[in-house]
């Protein structure tokens, strides 16, 4: 099995050497990341009410998330915009706002 | 370039051939010239974001955006100017910030555009080539549609629905009202600039007159049967101004079919409404130029690729925001400036014949019904088989019966939006 997958593995990435770049499953994280600026300012840094995310860690904003999307954690919008993100996607913005 | 999981690469391994299509097909390399100019019309949620987005992925774009106004007021807040509340100057940003990016900001207006010569012409008499055009024009009004209401009546009744002159001539005349009057607002039909504004208006003004006018009423004359978050609105309207909005719908004759600019009075079908002051707002359709350029369909908007906002009129050409079908977003700001985010990103890879990436798109229109009591409705958007698709699951309104502490965050959290998004733009 191993063998057969990177077998599969070299002749996908030769194919896709050929075709150009990938078309993504999903939106890449400075895309998703976009998204969250329109409240809460470029790169997470808010100019006013809204809460401030740059820099806070991987593990907080992933939290914060989940807890939103369950409803764990109150909110007024947030527990509307949170469901809109799988999982993956959270982590991908947790690990873009935390180096920022 | 996406980080790839085994989850993803698997997806990846069976989505192969369709992928390999897709490049090849779908968005072909382009000649990547060493810097690839493009040109901007209109300096607004959307164009201002485009630009400012663009130049943060790839700097070496030479830019330049057209945009008529020295400044830009923005429509989101100008209803609390109209209600007293703020200034024209707190909803008046300008483009030093753009230029400081290097961004050429020219404020001319363009007149028109040559898809294959790939050429702007300008009004002031100057030509732009580029490789890729951005239109992000805005909205234009259907002056003729409604018997007697035309460019020159919005002088004596405004419509308010481009921020600018426009909104101080209705502050004006809603501070020169005697206590008592009537206030007579129309909103357009589907689809039109921000889906709630109107009912906000009502909102404000309402909370002007009870503070300063408290015996004046306000009439809407719908010519839809419903509008956007009706029910938080008359929720909020029982509680805070009991009495003093009367709301008629499509069925109950709230269709204006004349405007009767000497008389200040609205007619509809059955019945003539006079009002103190009048704010008509007419129906809407595609920015001049992208219907001057042959961009729009029969149904007044311009047709795009939803994923890269390319028109699929004529290519190279992207047209975002209000002007633009973009269902199943709304028209808002808030709308252009997360479309202008996706085709920025689009953009930056198409020029260097790269895939332009999958979009993700948030809207979230915060109203206010008195300046401490705020709502929202949001949405969250994906895209799915060449379609900007809701989220399910995802967005949605305010609750309703909410207490007071939660419309009151909301209400700074609508602030909050506006202070981040306006310096997002234009700091």
């Amino acid at each position: 099995m191993r063998h057969i997958g990177k077998a599969l593995f070299i002749a996908t990435v030769g194919v896709l050497a050929l075709s150009g770049p990938v078309m993504a499953e999903e939106a890449s994280s400075a895309v998703l990341a976009n998204t969250c600026f329109s409240c809460h300012g470029p790169d997470g840094k808010s100019a006013g009410a809204m809460p401030w995310i740059a820099g806070k860690s991987t593990d907080y904003i992933t939290k914060v998330m989940i807890d939103f999307k369950t409803g764990a954690m109150d909110s007024t919008v947030m527990q509307r915009i949170a469901k809109g993100f799988s999982d993956d996607e959270i982590k991908a913005l947790a690990q873009y706002f935390s180096t920022k | 370039m996406t980080r790839i999981t085994r989850r993803s690469f698997n997806k990846m391994a069976g989505a192969l051939g369709a992928t390999a299509a897709m490049s090849l097909a779908g968005y072909p390399r382009m000649a990547a010239a060493a810097s690839p100019r493009v040109v901007v019309v209109g300096g607004g949620f959307g164009g201002a974001t485009l630009a400012r987005y663009l130049h943060g992925f790839d700097s070496n774009i030479k830019m330049t955006l057209i945009e008529q106004s020295k400044s830009f007021v923005t429509c989101p807040f100008s209803n609390t100017v109209i209600a007293g509340m703020n200034k024209i100057d707190r909803v008046t940003h300008g483009y030093d910030g753009l230029r400081g990016l290097g961004i050429d900001v020219v404020h001319d207006t363009a007149t028109g555009i040559d898809p294959a010569k790939k050429t702007v012409s300008l009004k002031g008499g100057g030509t732009l080539a580029y490789d890729r055009l951005v239109l992000s024009p805005g909205i234009a009004f259907k002056w003729d549609a409604i018997e007697g209401y035309d460019e020159k009546a919005s002088g004596s009744i405004p419509h308010a629905w481009k921020a600018g002159p426009q909104t101080v001539l209705l502050r004006k005349q809603l501070e020169a009202m005697p206590d008592g009057g009537v206030f007579i607002i129309s909103p357009p039909v589907n689809p039109f600039r921000c889906p709630p504004g109107p009912a906000e208006r009502v909102s404000l003004v309402a909370n002007y007159f009870k503070t300063h006018k408290p015996r004046s009423k306000i009439l809407v004359l719908d010519p839809k049967e419903k509008f956007s978050k009706q029910g938080l609105f008359t929720e909020g309207w029982k509680q805070l101004y009991p009495g003093m909005i009367d709301y008629i719908n499509l069925s109950n004759d709230g269709k204006v079919v004349r405007v009767d600019v000497k008389g200040m009075t609205l007619h509809t079908d059955f019945a003539e409404h006079k009002g103190d002051v009048i704010n008509f707002i007419p129906p809407q359709k595609a920015g001049a130029i992208a219907e001057a350029a042959g961009l729009t369909n029969d149904s007044g908007w311009c047709p795009i690729d939803q994923r890269t906002f390319e028109s699929t009129v004529h290519k190279g050409i992207h047209v975002i925001g209000d002007t633009s079908i973009a269902s199943p977003m709304p028209k808002s700001g808030f709308a252009a400036n997360t479309q202008a985010k996706v085709c920025a990103a689009a953009l930056a890879a198409m020029l260097k014949g790269e895939d332009p990436g999958t979009p993700k798109f948030v809207n979230t229109c915060y109203s206010l019904v008195a300046p401490d009591y705020g709502i929202s409705v949001a949405m969250v958007y994906g895209f799915d088989q060449g379609k900007i698709v809701k989220i399910k699951g995802s967005g949605g309104l305010s609750p309703s019966g909410a207490p007071a502490a939660v419309r009151k965050r909301e209400a700074d959290y609508a602030r909050g939006w506006y202070d981040s998004i306006t310096r997002e733009l234009f700091a």
